[in-house]
């Protein structure tokens, strides 16, 4: 016998080793990684994306803002390349030799297998003729996308824009590739779900030549394009366009809400930007630019500008005190050139006295409200004035002064209402009384609001009670209503009898006779109901504020106007609250020189109202 | 009651099973990688898997023939037929016809076929007669010597063709020589070259010369018993070095450092020599000249890798090693098989389901890549299931050639485990990645006759050897 016959086991074992290497090594490359499976399928399949064309954009009355237009990208995908004539190439796309280069090597960078965008937006001619001549640049592709047009250069705060997603987005949520349009603020963005579409493809089999076989398991795969869905604003074009065009000599916003549903129907934001310069491949270029100019068109002041609400705050502080029952109608109080306790003084300017208080609304009277103030904090219902302060913030939460409102834009800001502990907190507690904040009376101090939460407290009024959240959106194509909280009425904590006297103090702001603060603003036939504001700006010049409603009986139209630097509510944006009134309800304005003297394209005259009567709020100490 | 003399009864049918286990399973596999061409059903003879129905028909022939032979033929033919097949491999480079760069075919009416192929079994029947000679020792040199040139030759004679994967192959006759009494330590030096060879086309030769002389070092302080005798030479070593190291640097002769340490090695390579002839201790000078051995490995392997192979062969194994990365390139072939094993899963794609395979992505998909086919289709289970099959018949095989009496037989078996190893291991090493890219089929799955037969014919001889072991004893 053989005296080597133990060798046999070595050959045993290295058989058996081998074969556990080689199963550690096919679980490994089978069950573990995953991504085999992904390179077969870059492999074997050939995708081609179908982009739906992106849901249009309707206003109020049906009339078209936003549709699309199409849109040329030439595609590469690099591991498919041959050798083509750069020359002709450069030839048809109008681009330079050096430009192509780079295109071609940053897409190499990107993925050779994975298309990826070798030139944007090409136009029609040039796309065409590309197509024509594609046989001989192999691995390239034109892809239609769509872009946005607008039927009128306005409303671009509103309507936000589309733009290519971000690397955020494009890890965060699957639907995205690279490249793809995605809305990126506004209603865009907001309703990008509805307005998207869901993206189709179909899928192919391709061989190792790229040669595509047939349609892959019979179209198993495919994915059917749906067309984006079509929305109806709340927005009125023709009032947009012209609130737009009114406030193009100013910084400063206007919100005009349809009180009875909340609905928008103007949000201007000025200065504003035309939508087709963020549309396309110079959207980045025309970002930047708007981005570093000093009047900042980007910032949607509608929304995000915390201004204080000034004299139209006294409305609110009229309403809290009859509820509150510490005033009445029949309340009086002397002022006699403002509000003097020791050495504290708050101005007030010349009118009659004593004024009951629709005649304090009427005539702005400062001293009045900062006795409704006093009787509100030093109410025997409460133990101290930070327990008072407390309950009448209670009343202004219900009438969505501390929080945002809720509009579809995330960019949406709250104003400021501080609560007592932030007095507590200043002052020491039980250190500070109704003497203390008494600026809150007459809207300045601490309180901030958005020119959206003014609007929305003027409809509050106008609906004597009650405010449906403000919102853009009426209709969406394929959905049976809009959200339900656009459909919810939030009910303020005052009774809607107490509203009666505050909207005739209104009226007679605009239509009472000497020391109504903004006859101005009367309109011919309509009762329209308003309230002047001032705000103390310690940057610049103070800034005018108007709040109006009309008519009177079933208001229409609530709209507040806010105008940075420009004094007097009465003297700017009174008139341009009045004149978008007369536009929405009568769909024409008569006094065009009253629009042109607003505009500052005629020189100033005399303002219709005497200086005299004109409100002047805050002068402290 | 056994029946000593019936070939039937004594045949091993678990082998037999196996085997057709294995031809079966390898044709539906050739079948789904070729059934996208055309569909005239399976015996379309145009076809691939129709065509290799014809080769396993006349492979249940030559399984049958080899049977019907006397056991005692294989013996007293194999110098002859060893005789008669180096004459077709002389024959083949003149006559023979070229087939992708390698002049390994003749071709008869529309046939291919491969001697390169046969000559594995023959070569093992030679080998076989020669280590059951009548005296021969494996210890004695020159009866090595003989057994060498025995399993050398057809490979020398397959490389002017040039086909370096069935030159690979007969290296694993080694592992014949092993079982037989071969020494395991040259085993070892044999293994460690191996390693020597990848660490050479891996690392700076200057590099490799540092590590072995570190490891020749402490060799000798183990042998020598003393640290100190190897600090010293190794600081000897280290100082002659930096002096020529200088002396290069201001002469600026720009010698290489792997030249400068060679030289530097010198002066204590000649005083050991001196000294170890004088007092006639050899101990140190066998470490000497392992170290000796080692450099002119490296050099020759350095030599062999830019002057005899190929560039697309070096390539192939720089690949593997990792060396380089060029999936577009030399890579592609392996990127593609992983991808179409990977993309199996845990169960497959199912049959005739592979879509890397059919769209023709895996080169040579139904030949040498076919395990991919496998891989693809029936996934992890199946591919666990075809290294078990292989598993199961390699001990098998073992099994059975232990049971030998005659040394013949056992030898023989050993010669086929051995080519079946090796196949095994680089065919499905090379799929995974695990080995380079050489061209050597999987045994009785990948597509073609001549592999095929030839493993065929090995498995039926040493089936036939097997069924008369009741009978021969030498």
């Amino acid at each position: 016998m053989n005296q080597y016959t133990d060798r046999r086991y070595v050959f045993a074992v290295a058989i058996i080793l081998v074969g556990l290497v080689f199963m550690i090594r096919l679980f490994q490359i089978q069950v573990i990684d995953k991504s085999y499976e992904q390179y077969a399928l870059s492999n074997a399949q050939s995708v081609r994306v179908i982009y739906p064309a992106r849901g249009l954009i309707y206003d109020r009355r049906g009339e078209i803002m936003v549709y699309n237009k199409a849109a040329y990208d030439i595609m590469i995908t690099p591991r498919l390349l041959e050798p083509f004539d750069t020359t002709e190439l450069c030839e048809i796309l109008k681009i330079t030799r050096e430009s192509a280069i780079e295109r071609l090597n940053s897409a190499k960078a990107y993925s050779r297998r994975v298309p990826s965008v070798f030139m944007k937006q090409v136009s029609y001619e040039n796309a065409a003729l590309f197509q024509e001549k594609m046989y001989q640049f192999q691995g390239f592709y034109v892809q239609t996308r769509t872009l946005r047009e607008y039927t009128d250069s306005i409303a671009s705060h509103a309507l936000g824009y589309v733009g290519e997603v971000d690397q955020a987005i494009l890890d965060s949520v699957p639907y995205y590739q690279l490249g793809d349009y995605i809305g990126v603020s506004g209603v865009e963005k907001a309703y990008e779900e509805h307005l998207r579409g869901q993206k189709g493809k179909t899928v192919f089999l391709k061989d190792v030549h790229n040669q595509t076989i047939e349609s892959y398991q019979g179209g198993r795969l495919d994915e059917t394009v749906e067309v984006g869905k079509n929305l109806t604003t709340t927005l009125d074009m023709e009032l947009q366009a012209y609130g737009e065009k009114l406030m193009s000599p100013y910084v400063g916003s206007v919100v005009a809400l349809e009180p009875s549903t909340g609905e928008v129907l103007a949000l201007v934001s000025a200065p504003t930007y035309s939508p087709d310069l963020l549309v396309g491949r110079n959207l980045g270029v025309e970002f930047g630019k708007l981005a570093i100019d000093t009047l900042n068109p980007l910032f949607n002041r509608a929304l995000m500008a915390q201004y204080p609400p000034g004299s139209t705050f006294k409305t609110i502080m009229a309403l809290i005190g009859l509820q509150e029952k510490v005033i009445s109608t029949r309340t009086e109080h002397h002022c006699y050139y403002g509000f003097y306790v020791g050495n504290i003084h708050t101005g007030c300017h010349l009118h009659e006295t004593p004024l009951d208080l629709i005649e304090a609304i009427q005539n702005s009277c400062n001293t009045y409200f900062i006795n409704v103030l006093k009787s509100i904090l030093q109410d025997v219902k409460y133990t101290s004035t930070a327990e008072a302060y407390d309950n009448w913030r209670r009343h202004l939460r219900s009438m969505g002064f501390t929080e945002p409102l809720g509009i579809e834009m995330t960019n949406e800001l709250n104003g400021n209402v501080p609560p007592a502990s932030y007095f507590n907190r200043i002052y020491g507690e039980n250190h500070w009384n109704y003497l203390t904040i008494r600026s809150l009376a007459i809207g300045q101090g601490e309180l901030l609001v958005t020119p959206i939460q003014m609007a929305n407290m003027t409809a509050t009024i106008a609906n004597r009670g009650f405010y449906i959240a403000p919102h853009l959106v009426k209709e969406i194509e394929g959905e049976d209503d809009i959200d339900d909280k656009y459909r919810e009425k939030h009910f303020t904590t005052v009774d809607t009898s107490n509203y009666g006297p505050i909207v005739d103090g209104m009226d007679l702001v605009i239509n009472g006779g000497p020391g109504s603060t903004a006859r101005n603003a009367r309109i011919e036939g309509i009762t329209v109901c308003g309230k002047t504001g001032t705000a103390e700006n310690p940057h610049g010049n103070d800034h005018s504020i108007f709040i109006a409603f009309a008519p009177k009986e079933d208001p229409k139209i609530a709209i507040a106007v806010y105008v940075e630097n420009q004094g007097f509510g009465t003297t700017y944006a009174a008139p341009i609250a009045s004149l978008m009134i007369e536009k929405y309800l009568t769909r024409e304005v008569k006094r065009t020189w009253y629009e042109n003297w607003v505009m500052q394209l005629i020189q100033p005259v005399a303002p219709v109202v005497k200086k005299n009567n004109i409100s002047n709020d805050g002068t402290e100490e | 009651m056994v029946q000593r003399n019936s070939v039937f009864a004594n045949l091993d049918w678990v082998s037999i099973l196996l085997w057709m286990v294995m031809i079966g399973f390898g044709w539906m596999n050739i079948y789904s990688a070729n059934i996208m061409e055309a569909d005239n059903g399976i015996f379309d003879f145009s076809q691939r898997f129709g065509k290799q129905l014809i080769w396993i028909g006349a492979s249940l022939l030559l399984a049958m023939l080899m049977l019907v032979l006397d056991a005692k033929f294989y013996i007293h033919f194999s110098y002859l037929l060893y005789i008669l097949l180096l004459g077709i491999l002389l024959g083949v480079l003149v006559f023979g016809r070229e087939i992708n760069g390698a002049k390994s075919w003749f071709v008869v009416g529309g046939f291919q076929l491969q001697p390169s192929e046969f000559a594995k079994a023959i070569t093992a029947l030679a080998l076989a007669n020669l280590l059951t000679s009548h005296s021969y020792n494996i210890k004695k040199f020159w009866h090595l010597v003989k057994a060498l040139s025995i399993i050398a030759v057809p490979p020398m004679l397959i490389l002017l063709q040039p086909d370096l994967g069935s030159v690979l192959v007969y290296s694993a006759f080694i592992l014949v020589l092993f079982r037989e009494g071969f020494s395991a330590n040259v085993m070892l030096m044999l293994a460690a070259l191996g390693l020597l060879f990848v660490t050479s086309l891996l690392l700076d030769k200057a590099l490799i010369l540092l590590f072995l002389i570190i490891i020749t070092l402490i060799i000798y302080m183990v042998v020598a018993r003393s640290v100190k005798k190897g600090l010293v030479n190794g600081l000897i070593i280290a100082m002659v070095f930096g002096v020529l190291y200088g002396i290069n640097y201001l002469l600026k002769t720009e010698f290489s450092l792997f030249l400068i340490g060679l030289a530097a090695l010198v002066p204590v390579a000649l005083v050991i020599t001196v000294k170890g002839m004088r007092l006639r201790e050899y101990a140190q000078m066998k470490i000497l000249v392992g170290l000796i051995v080692s450099i002119v490995f490296i050099i020759s392997m350095d030599l062999a890798m830019n002057k005899v192979l190929k560039p697309h062969q070096q390539h192939r194994i720089y690949v593997t090693l990792g060396i380089e990365d060029d999936p577009q390139g030399v890579g592609y072939n392996v990127n593609q098989s992983k991808i179409a094993i990977g993309s199996g899963g845990f169960s497959g794609k199912g049959y005739l389901q592979g879509t890397q395979t059919k769209l023709h992505f895996v080169p040579e998909q139904s030949t040498d890549f076919i395990f991919c086919t496998v891989g693809e289709e029936w996934g992890f289970l199946g591919t666990s299931f075809v290294i078990l099959l292989y598993l199961g018949f390699l001990l098998r095989m073992i099994f059975l050639a232990e049971r030998q009496r005659s040394s013949f037989s056992r030898i023989f078996g050993y010669g086929f485990i051995s080519v079946m190893l090796i196949h095994f291991i680089v065919n499905i090493g090379m799929t995974i990645g695990l080995m380079p890219v050489i061209g050597i089929p999987l045994p009785f799955f990948s597509y073609g006759g001549s592999s095929l037969w030839t493993f065929t014919m090995f498995l039926f001889i040493f089936l036939r050897l097997d069924a008369s072991r009741l009978e021969l004893l030498r």
